[in-house]
């Protein structure tokens, strides 16, 4: 479903800030493949879900989406394949318009969009009964201005968003790591009850190993801007936090004691 | 006392002209959140382009819809140097109209002002507003219906039918989220360079069809006519806000409240010279008007605690 062949990326060339954030990045994603990615800070998690999505473009390297090189394409166009939640709750939603408005906009991802209505009123009752399983209150809310709504609630919004055009692949960006955690673990539920029910390919980033654990089928964890671990199947299921520290360990070739802190 | 209420009529005519232009205004800096200052320049290219194609023999709707078609490719030519070019729109709007002095006197054949002459009454009748109706209709030469309040209003509510329909279709609804959330659009597969563009393009044809409307009310067209339009404009959107906004919630009604905002102004200005100020120092009060009025919502941010919410947890 998704192809990463070698993949470079360098910030600021040339400058005294100059970062290689991404050094010859390789992954293949099956269909239905639901992997979570952690890493240190600028490990370069984010910034290879930002490869994908096409925030910018890759110095060297390939990526495909479902046998579509995507490589040149603009972030626009790339949304017709891509589903995002975004790590800031502000990001992903429109605040001056209606939660209905920004159902009906995710609707159009990857449609051409003309001079018919914004929203029909064949959609209300659709949108309605999606917010109804959300389990938020919003379903009597779909003409509120989203700038209203807790973060919790815009990244339920969000990820209702992310999958209302079944996309081909899901990018969640550490998407509840500004929540509380009583919060980040009923939008992680949610997460997880999306994914299963539309079958979507998934890569979710995220701080916390015991969520990396409990998540997907496929864990890979990078460090200095390569993938250095990659695990997959019973081997991710029996998997613990002390035994992925160990690996992390052994990949990166250091004990660092800060990186392991930063990923506990 | 007794002028003021005897310019009253035209001081609302003014205004309601003036919030065709405010309309335009509030494309770009409400939904788009982009202070587009070729405003300016093409306020000055519409009446240029309408007075001398009407003036040539030109049909008076013909000459308003290329009016509008020059204004508009003003606003492309903003557009292509913020979104392609990567311009800052402010600057990019300032370039454009810097460069639109030289188009504009150059349409106007190299000289400052265009004039119709309306001493000709067969002329006169062709305009579709003019100061002198103002006069007419008041002395009974003329129908109710030819008063530049009624045309100008009739233009007004159009104008704000046809947003109002813009604005709720896919497209209309993809520019607003362009300016609501850019980062949000382009995930939802919006060409955001593409609705900025579309944005200040209708923008400006807007606004040039209210600089084609000035020139027939004042019966001439002059390089300087557009000067300062973004803040008059900007007065309008912000007057409209502060006095309608409590009471006026849906799109339609904010959009007439632009266009009250730029009848008051006008009120207010007609007022201020019965009391005697020396006009030239219209635009130093039009400019505080406005500074004042953008500062108060961040005043009131930042110096003013905000009220205490008790009781009722939210939702998640």
């Amino acid at each position: 479903m998704l192809e990463i062949k070698e993949i470079w990326k360098t910030f600021n060339p040339g400058t005294v800030n100059e970062k290689q954030a991404l050094r010859g990045v390789s992954l293949t994603l099956a269909d239905g493949d639901f992997v979570t990615v952690i890493g240190g800070n600028g490990a370069g998690k984010s910034t290879m879900l930002n490869a994908v999505a096409g925030t910018w473009t890759v110095d060297a390297g390939t990526i495909s989406i479902g046998g579509t090189d995507v490589t040149r394409l603009p972030e626009f166009k790339r949304a017709a394949f891509i589903g995002r939640v975004f790590q800031d709750p502000m990001l992903g939603t429109a605040p001056s318009m209606q939660i209905i408005e920004n159902l009906a906009l995710a609707a159009r991802r990857g449609q051409r969009r003309g001079l018919g209505w914004g929203v029909t009123k064949a959609e209300k009752s659709g949108y309605q009964e999606m917010l109804r399983k959300l389990d938020l209150g919003l379903e009597d809310r779909l003409t509120s201005k989203v700038g209203l709504l807790s973060g919790g609630q815009r990244q339920a919004l969000t990820l209702l968003m992310a999958s209302l055009r079944k996309p081909r692949l899901l990018l969640l960006d550490e998407h509840t790591a500004a929540l509380d955690p009583k919060t980040a673990e009923k939008v992680l539920e949610l997460s997880d009850r999306i994914v299963e029910e539309s079958h979507l390919t998934t890569m979710m980033v995220t701080h916390n190993m015991k969520d990396a654990i409990a998540h997907g089928n496929r864990l890979i964890m990078m460090y200095d801007g390569r993938i250095v671990v990659d695990v997959s199947g019973e081997e991710k299921k029996k998997l613990t936090v002390p035994q992925l520290l160990e690996l992390f360990g052994k990949a990166s070739g250091s004990d660092e004691a800060d990186d392991k802190l930063l990923l506990s | 006392m007794l002028n003021f209420i005897n310019a009253l009529p035209g001081a609302v005519s003014q205004g309601l002209i003036w919030g065709i232009m405010a309309t335009g205004v509030y494309i770009t800096y409400q939904l788009l959140d982009i202070a587009d200052l070729s405003v300016d320049g093409s306020f000055c290219t519409g009446a240029s382009v309408f007075v001398v194609l009407f003036t040539g023999g030109a049909n008076v709707w013909l000459s308003m819809l290329l009016a509008l078609l020059a204004g508009m490719l003003a606003g492309l030519v903003t557009g292509i140097l913020h979104t392609f070019c990567g311009i800052p729109a402010i600057l990019s709007g300032i370039l454009t109209q810097l460069g639109l002095y030289s188009v504009n006197l150059a349409i106007m054949d190299m000289k400052s002002t265009a004039a119709i002459s309306i001493t000709n009454s067969e002329t006169l009748d062709q305009l579709l507003v003019s100061l002198r109706f103002v006069q007419d209709v008041a002395k009974g030469e003329r129908p109710i219906f030819r008063h530049p309040i009624f045309v100008a209003g009739l233009f007004t509510a159009a104008l704000i039918a046809v947003m109002y329909w813009f604005f709720g279709t896919e497209l209309g609804a993809a520019l607003r989220a362009t300016g609501s959330n850019p980062n949000m659009a382009r995930a939802q597969g919006i060409n955001t360079d593409f609705t900025k563009v579309l944005g200040l393009m209708l923008s400006n044809g807007i606004v040039a069809l209210s600089g084609a409307l000035l020139a027939q009310y004042n019966s001439a067209s002059e390089i300087n006519m557009g000067r300062g339009a973004i803040v008059i404009g900007l007065a309008a959107v912000i007057i409209g806000q502060v006095l309608f906004g409590r009471i006026f919630r849906n799109f339609a009604l904010k959009l007439l409240a632009v266009s009250f905002g730029a009848i008051i102004y006008y009120i207010v200005i007609q007022a201020v010279l019965s009391m005697g100020l020396n006009p030239n120092y219209l635009k130093l009060l039009s400019a505080a008007v406005v500074a004042v009025f953008l500062s108060v919502p961040y005043w009131k941010g930042r110096y003013v605690p905000g009220k205490v919410r008790t009781g009722g947890a939210g939702h998640a």
